[in-house]
């Protein structure tokens, strides 16, 4: 449908055609890592036997009543915390609509008073996202559509699961903070390591304990954002960049074209890579939102909020930012990032802490070893590494062989480098195997002493098949620049 | 004290059943057999269950005879509203959509009367989910008033007032959302009583506008009331808007008096809208004499939020009721209209099932919750509750208890007030206010008025007021002039 690709614009897309900017807000729901249901005492468990895990509570029936489980009001303040936001008094309100998978027709929700409110996420690049609210809700049942391609208009009949009704929910809602599909693919995995170092969810969009809906819209710069459509049935994170992508441009063509864009939900077909209609703004349901009567307003107490706040875990920016510093760096940058990723943080502070180069600790930990195997690893061994490798007592390839098996056997390092005979070479040795090369490459040379540097390549190769791969190729590119200022 | 031969009451009952001196089923056969004789014409129950109260009577006998104490309702018939769940036995709300339903679990308080040694002899009929004030809106036709078969008992709770009133059982449970216990209880000549919001549980009361629901006893004296109420008060963990405090004991303050005890009698209902009766007004204003000759201090005060509270209620429990009534919907239970889409089967479900009431019910909440309706609707008549708490605090500040008409009007005939559905609605100007503030509120017999059909007058109090409410509904009792026929 689109008539742009995004190959027009190298696939960064940070810019989208015709000066357009791209603008997204992301609604996540997220599954509480909770023993029993959000109102009955129910399993929350994924993956039983359909309508086992139910009971009148969940099934809605005649003169049942909610009652909150205080476990998912721990875990989701804990959540408000971790994303910075103000945990407030709430109040529990009905949405109202019809739908078969929810049995009592209506949805226990918070409204207008959430649970949480007014908090942050920061990726790793260091964009701050606002998160508006965090609040608390119901699950409702899984329905599964027979015939007519399943979905409900064309279906033969329906079946309805209700394990997942009143499973407890948190809606994540973010402010409208995401300038690339990037950010948001980032924002996502970000919040997913929150939720799994809190303990709040388990986090598995494939299970569906994690679901993200985007509102997507694009604008010129300087003028008002444009009329937003939010886009579901993302189910995972690359599916997100995607869905992003396709319905901005499709945005764009609409408006080049002179039309409008409407206000709607629509659905993302993650084999046709493309957004269809679900419903316009205008079908869009009233959902009469009031008070939830058999409920009580949840006034947390800050002692509570004191608690939870000094039994969080270090959230992953912060280790990131810990580890960055450490390093030298301003930023976190990938190699931070999937270090901290691994949980390898600790470890790595600890091999710096140790006197080791920050540099090819990150590098180590983020290429060479296995991360099943790092248990392996103390930060002492992998300290006297990068020791040995900084002093020239092993070549930089030597050391990936080295931390290779440090994480296989947990030897330590001078004992492994030791068994493998490496033995850094005297540098006298290295010059006369590169006065050597440079004669057998005398084109090369010339090239490189005109100042063609990536001439250096077939010298330095020589000096590798030389050595069978054990010269620095770091000292090996110094006395070539000896030689040619010489 | 009335005329009540105290063999005939719940406590005279329970007093020789656990004696030995009468056996539960002696007591049991004696009310079949005046239901044998009068139900044809009252028609208050929907389901009589006499096959199980007598095995349910033999089986209490057989614990007593060895040795065992049943409970403080040792052998006591019992008629329950049919909007209370009991386990296996249908429950209907009197409505055609509930139509083949077995609750898989009781009530809490069905549970608490089991505990308590009572016989429930059956299910009473009631205006369609509580919505009426005559027991005409129901979809099994309508409960005569004892005293007058021409008559209506009021509503909703008509048919265990008629079941009392009509000796079938010495006391029965209803259910009072704006008057539905009290309003019945005055044009049937006996007590009935509604607690403090969140004193008896709500789990298993099939809801039909939550913030106000409550369910409280009938009985022939203030005794047998407070007898029954302390059976099945106290806090249930399975309403979250439950009561923690521990209920007193009612019984014991019966016999105090009211010596030196405040009385107000409220300006806004002796008389203005509602159609007033004179002898109604005149036995409230006697009822006070009676307690100001008791030793009472009795003065009018002025509650002026209270004229609004009609106006407030029938927003705030309409708009409730929608939602409630909103898992009627064919898919899981009960009526089910089955159509080619799930939406079409909704409507002709719901149009098959429900009432006329209830329809207007339905939409009125549907209109008064709407987007852009709220804040004039819904949102003002909580305004509305607000003030009435404010105004009902600021009487209570100079009065212990207060007094009103319970019921502007005797028992009217049957089909008197359908043709208009706001005729009827004034029916519940007195008892409304006290329920809109969560107050308890009861009703006594005292006197007659036209036709020489009983009158009742209400005695409402402050929240977890209850001790002080039946105490001077005693003195109310034993003040009382001869009541009307029976």
């Amino acid at each position: 449908m689109s008539t742009t690709t995004l190959s027009d614009h190298g696939g960064a897309f940070t810019e989208l055609p015709h000066g357009y900017r791209l603008v997204v807000g992301l609604e996540v729901h997220v599954e509480l890592h909770t023993a029993t249901k959000l109102f009955c005492g129910c399993p929350n468990q994924f993956g039983d036997e359909p309508n086992t895990n139910v009971c009148p509570v969940c099934l809605g029936l005649p003169g049942s009543m909610p009652v909150l489980n205080a476990r998912a009001m721990e875990l989701a303040m804990r959540l408000g915390r971790a994303l910075q936001c103000e945990v407030r008094p709430s109040v529990f309100a009905r949405k109202n609509y019809f739908y078969p998978d929810m049995p009592k027709d209506y949805q226990i929700s918070q409204y207008d008073q959430p649970t949480n409110v007014d908090g942050h996420l920061d990726l790793p690049d260091g964009t701050r996202i606002g998160i508006e609210r965090a609040h608390i809700e119901e699950d409702t049942g899984k329905s599964t559509h027979v015939g007519g391609g399943g979905r409900i208009h064309d279906a033969a009949y329906s079946l309805v699961d209700y394990n997942r009704c009143g499973v407890p929910l948190v809606e994540i809602v973010s402010r409208p903070d995401f300038r690339t599909a990037e950010q948001a693919k980032a924002y996502v995995n970000e919040l997913r390591a929150i939720l799994t170092a809190t303990g709040v969810s388990d986090a598995k969009m494939e299970e569906g304990s994690l679901r993200v809906d985007a509102n997507v819209s694009v604008h010129q710069p300087d003028t008002p954002f444009g009329t937003r459509c939010e886009i579901k049935n993302i189910n995972s994170v690359r599916s997100l960049g995607r869905a992003i992508e396709y319905e901005a441009l499709r945005q764009v063509d609409l408006l080049e074209a002179g039309e409008r864009v409407i206000q709607q939900t629509r659905h993302w077909n993650e084999d046709e890579g493309r957004t269809h209609m679900l419903r316009s703004k205008e079908e869009a349901e009233d959902y009469r939102y009031f008070p939830e009567p058999d409920l009580v307003p949840m006034v947390p107490e800050q002692a509570r909020i004191d608690e939870i706040d000094a039994a969080l875990p270090r959230l992953p920016a912060e280790r990131r930012s810990a580890l960055a510093d450490a390093a030298g760096r301003t930023l976190p940058d990938e190699s931070v990032t999937i270090v901290v990723d691994r949980d390898l943080d600790e470890l790595a502070l600890d091999a710096v802490a140790s006197g080791a180069d920050a540099d090819r600790t990150l590098t180590h930990l983020q290429h060479d070893l296995d991360p099943a195997q790092v248990g392996n690893v103390s930060a002492e061994n992998l300290a006297q590494l990068v020791q040995l490798e900084t002093s020239g007592k092993l070549t930089a390839s030597q050391a990936k062989q080295v931390v290779a098996e440090m994480g296989e056997t947990g030897k330590a390092p001078d004992a492994i480098a030791a068994e493998r005979g490496f033995e850094a070479m005297d540098t006298s040795e290295l010059e006369s195997i590169v006065d050597d090369a440079i004669a057998a490459n005398g084109d090369a040379w010339a090239k490189y002493c005109a100042g063609e540097q990536k001439a250096q390549g077939a010298i330095v190769g020589h000096v590798m098949k030389a050595t069978r791969g054990q010269a620095d190729g770091k000292v090996v590119t110094q006395i070539l620049e000896q030689r040619r200022s010489a | 004290m009335n005329d009540i031969d105290r063999s005939r009451t719940a406590a005279g009952i329970a007093a020789a059943v656990a004696s030995g001196e009468r056996s539960a089923r002696q007591v049991l056969d004696d009310h079949l057999a005046r239901i044998d004789e009068r139900e044809g014409e009252i028609h208050a129950f929907n389901h009589l269950l006499a096959d199980e109260a007598r095995a349910r009577a033999d089986q209490l006998d057989a614990r007593i005879a060895a040795g065992e104490d049943v409970g403080p309702l040792a052998g006591v018939p019992i008629a329950l509203k049919d909007n209370l769940c009991t386990r296996g036995i249908p429950t209907t709300c009197s409505s055609k959509i509930l139509d083949g339903w077995l609750p898989p679990y009781d009530a809490t308080v069905v549970g608490r009367l089991h505990d308590a040694g009572a016989v429930v002899v059956g299910k009473t009929n009631l205006d369609e989910f509580a919505m009426g004030s005559s027991t005409e809106n129901s979809a099994f036709g309508p409960t005569r008033n004892p005293l007058d078969t021409t008559r209506v008992p009021g509503g909703s709770s008509g048919g265990s007032a008629a079941a009392v009133a009509a000796g079938f059982a010495p006391i029965a449970l209803g259910s009072d959302t704006g008057g539905s216990i009290r309003q019945p209880a005055a044009l049937c000549g006996v007590v009935g009583a509604k607690p403090t919001f969140g004193r008896i549980s709500r789990s298993g009361l099939i809801a039909f506008a939550s913030s106000l629901d409550q369910i409280g006893p009938f009985a022939a004296t203030v005794e047998d009331a407070a007898l029954l109420m302390e059976a099945i008060a106290g806090h249930d963990p399975l309403d979250a808007t439950s009561i923690p405090e521990p209920f007193p004991d009612l019984r014991a303050g019966l016999g105090r008096g009211v010596e030196g005890l405040r009385v107000g009698l409220v300006e806004e209902l002796q008389g203005g809208e509602g159609g007033f009766q004179p002898e109604v007004l005149a036995r409230t204003r006697e009822a006070a004499d009676a307690l100001a000759a008791a030793g009472a201090k009795v003065d009018v005060v002025s509650v002026p939020a209270s004229t609004l509270g009609l106006s407030a209620y029938y927003l705030i429990a309409p708009a409730e009721a929608s939602s409630n009534l909103a898992r009627f919907d064919g898919v899981r239970f009960g009526l089910r209209e089955e159509r080619a889409t799930t939406g079409e089967t909704y409507d002709a479900t719901r149009t098959a099932g429900f009432g006329a009431e209830v329809k207007r019910r339905i939409m009125l909440g549907t209109y008064a919750l709407s987007s852009g309706y709220y804040d004039a609707y819904y949102g003002k008549a909580q305004r509305v509750r607000t003030m009435i708490i404010r105004d009902f605090e600021a009487a209570y500040e100079r009065f212990d208890v207060l007094l009103s008409p319970t019921s502007p009007c005797v028992a009217f005939p049957l089909g008197d007030k359908t043709a208009d559905p706001l005729t009827m609605y004034l029916n519940d100007v007195c008892t409304i206010p006290s329920s809109l503030a969560g107050h308890p509120a009861m009703s006594v017999p005292f006197g007659t008025g036209a036709d020489d059909l009983p009158v009742g007058v209400q005695v409402m109090a402050p929240a977890l007021g209850e001790e002080l409410m039946f105490q001077v509904a005693a003195a109310l009792e034993a003040a009382a002039p001869a009541g009307a026929a029976r």
